[in-house]
């Protein structure tokens, strides 16, 4: 019996949210006694990559090197996944939750007649039954959840577990699948992305604008302030409907949704639909110069003030403390 | 083209969450449902390629009598007709079977539907029903375009975008901005009135997950407000008290 964790990777580097992954793997084996942790990367990747799943916890990964396997190809992924499944003899998949983990995990589900569980915040408990504790509601609430079948897939979300970094280095051991020309139905012709940003749903620091901002050329304040705290850039719906920035940088209910430690935002009012997408932040900063922005009530600290005003100030004093 | 759309029947997204009998039921009170925002999107990008390139749209919803107002206004939006399978949306696979099998017998060369609900956000509902009729899947879709029997497509993916190409049929979970949402027009609504909407049974009731209580999440505190003046004091507070930075 063993646990199998699927791991992401972009630009040549093993996602952290997929080490987050391995850690919730570890920490749910140790738990509940369900073997070793093993996880598998899929396509070009270098050894020394998937090895940091050693650290996160994993105590092998098994490395499926078709290259066709490195673009995200959905039905390719969950027929590779299913078959180093069976062939491992796992019991329960664990994944990060992305755009791409649950696409691939909801077919694995069926391939694999598992309960998939989502948006998974804690590790099970099962002194009665296997229960799961999900948010849902976009993080408006959680449902403790019962999985009634006995192979089982968990989507975790970003901040379940803390990332492990003291594992012992991991071996990584080549495996090969049989995939058909049905499992590439879907062909990739382009890929547009910004390389070397910081992903926004992966960030721990994220830096967000709002129609405060009053145009697309007064962004550099905020890409500034990002620079400094190492943190990616988003913004509110208003912003990417109006085109002042691309739709993967909008926050919210039908945006993206980020956790990170630290959320700044910026001349944002603080719509119910934005809250959604940010209310898994461990801590959340509002500048606006309206005091009656419902933002400040969803804030840890917040101040009033012009945002052309405080930005600059803010960069300094955060250069400041370097 | 043979179009059929899924829907979910939730929350409107300004709804206050909270739940009833022991947090084992979400409070209907007072709430207003919509059509999912996402499931909106899809039908929205179905109503125009109906209108560019002929066929049929069927709007399709697993649920009680209750969702009717909401599969209505799907229909006064642009569907042809409307099939309601009557139960409650369990569990994702309980809903995706129920939408495999309906597929099944009735031929659609194009499924569409929300990339997730926003009420449970599984998004899973789309790649299941993919996987039991061993259609291609593709979500979250933002852009959708045929020409002839390929499907051309954009999905988001984080930091950016892919192009994709597929063959007919396929099933896609969409979001914005695949299209803009349609309001309802008065020729619509009166429409929508005499539009067929055909009820039938559930077909199986396998579950593989079930509820067994809700939880919200703990009160949040109340703001600690910094004067503009003094930013370095926030910068404190961020390292010494609330140690983010």
């Amino acid at each position: 019996m063993s646990v199998l964790v699927y791991l992401e990777h972009a630009d040549g580097a093993v996602k952290k949210s997929s080490l987050e992954a391995v850690s919730y793997a570890k920490a749910l084996s140790d738990k509940l006694g369900a073997g070793d942790v093993v996880a598998v990367g899929l396509g070009s990747i270098v050894n020394d990559e998937l090895a940091k799943a050693g650290t996160a916890g994993a105590s092998k990964v098994l490395h499926v090197s078709d290259e066709r396997l490195t673009a995200g190809i959905i039905q390719a992924h969950a027929s590779a996944m299913a078959e180093v499944y069976k062939n491992v003899g796992a019991s329960t998949l664990v994944l990060a939750k992305s755009s791409l983990g649950d696409a691939v995990a909801a077919r694995l589900a069926v391939k694999l007649n598992a309960a998939l569980v989502s948006n998974v915040v804690e590790l099970p408990e099962t002194s009665a039954g296997y229960q799961v504790k999900r948010s849902i509601y976009t993080g408006k609430a959680f449902a403790i959840t019962e999985v009634t079948k006995e192979h089982k897939i968990l989507a975790v979300k970003k901040n379940a577990v803390d990332l492990k970094t003291d594992g012992a280095s991991a071996a990584v051991e080549a495996v090969s699948v049989n995939l058909s020309d049905a499992d590439f139905a879907g062909k990739i012709t382009a890929t547009d992305k910004a390389e070397g940003d910081i992903l926004l749903p992966e960030a721990d620091v994220v830096v967000s604008g709002g129609r405060g901002l009053k145009g697309p050329e007064n962004w550099g304040m905020i890409e500034t302030l990002a620079k400094e705290l190492g943190a990616a850039t988003g913004c509110s719906k208003p912003v990417s409907d109006i085109g002042w920035r691309p739709h993967h940088e909008h926050v919210g209910q039908t945006g993206v949704k980020v956790a990170p430690t630290l959320y700044v935002a910026v001349g944002i009012s603080g719509a119910i639909q934005h809250l959604a997408g940010v209310n898994s932040s461990k801590c959340i900063v509002v500048i606006n110069k309206d005091p009656e922005a419902p933002f400040f009530k969803a804030a840890d600290y917040g101040i009033v003030g012009d945002a052309f005003e405080v930005l600059p100030k803010l960069t300094e004093a955060v250069k400041a403390l370097k | 083209m043979k179009i059929l759309v899924c829907i979910t029947h939730v929350p409107d997204t300004t709804s206050k969450i909270q739940f009833t009998d022991n947090n084992t039921k979400f409070d209907k009170n007072g709430v207003q449902f919509i059509i999912g925002p996402y499931d909106d999107y899809a039908l929205a990008r179905a109503v125009e390629l109906k209108e560019q390139l002929g066929g049929s749209l069927t709007v399709l919803n697993v649920g009680e009598a209750d969702t009717e107002p909401t599969l209505r206004k799907a229909l006064a939006i642009g569907a042809d007709d409307a099939i309601r399978v009557n139960a409650h949306p369990t569990d994702s696979l309980f809903v995706a079977n129920q939408i495999a099998h309906i597929a099944k017998s009735n031929g659609y060369e194009l499924i569409l539907m929300g990339r997730e609900s926003i009420d449970f956000n599984g998004g899973m509902v789309h790649g299941m029903v993919g996987e039991i009729l061993g259609m291609p899947s593709f979500s979250p879709v933002m852009k959708l375009e045929i020409d002839g029997d390929t499907v051309k497509m954009a999905r988001e993916i984080e930091g950016g975008k892919e192009q994709l190409e597929a063959k007919l049929p396929l099933i896609a979970g969409c979001q914005e901005p695949i299209a803009e949402w349609k309001i309802p027009n008065m020729r619509g609504i009166m429409s929508a009135r005499t539009k067929p909407l055909q009820v039938v049974d559930p077909v199986s009731d396998e579950v593989a997950t079930s509820v067994s209580n809700f939880q919200l999440p703990p009160a949040k505190g109340a703001v600690k407000l910094i004067d503009k003046d003094n930013v370095e004091e926030l910068v404190k507070l961020l390292k010494n008290e609330a140690k983010v930075l």
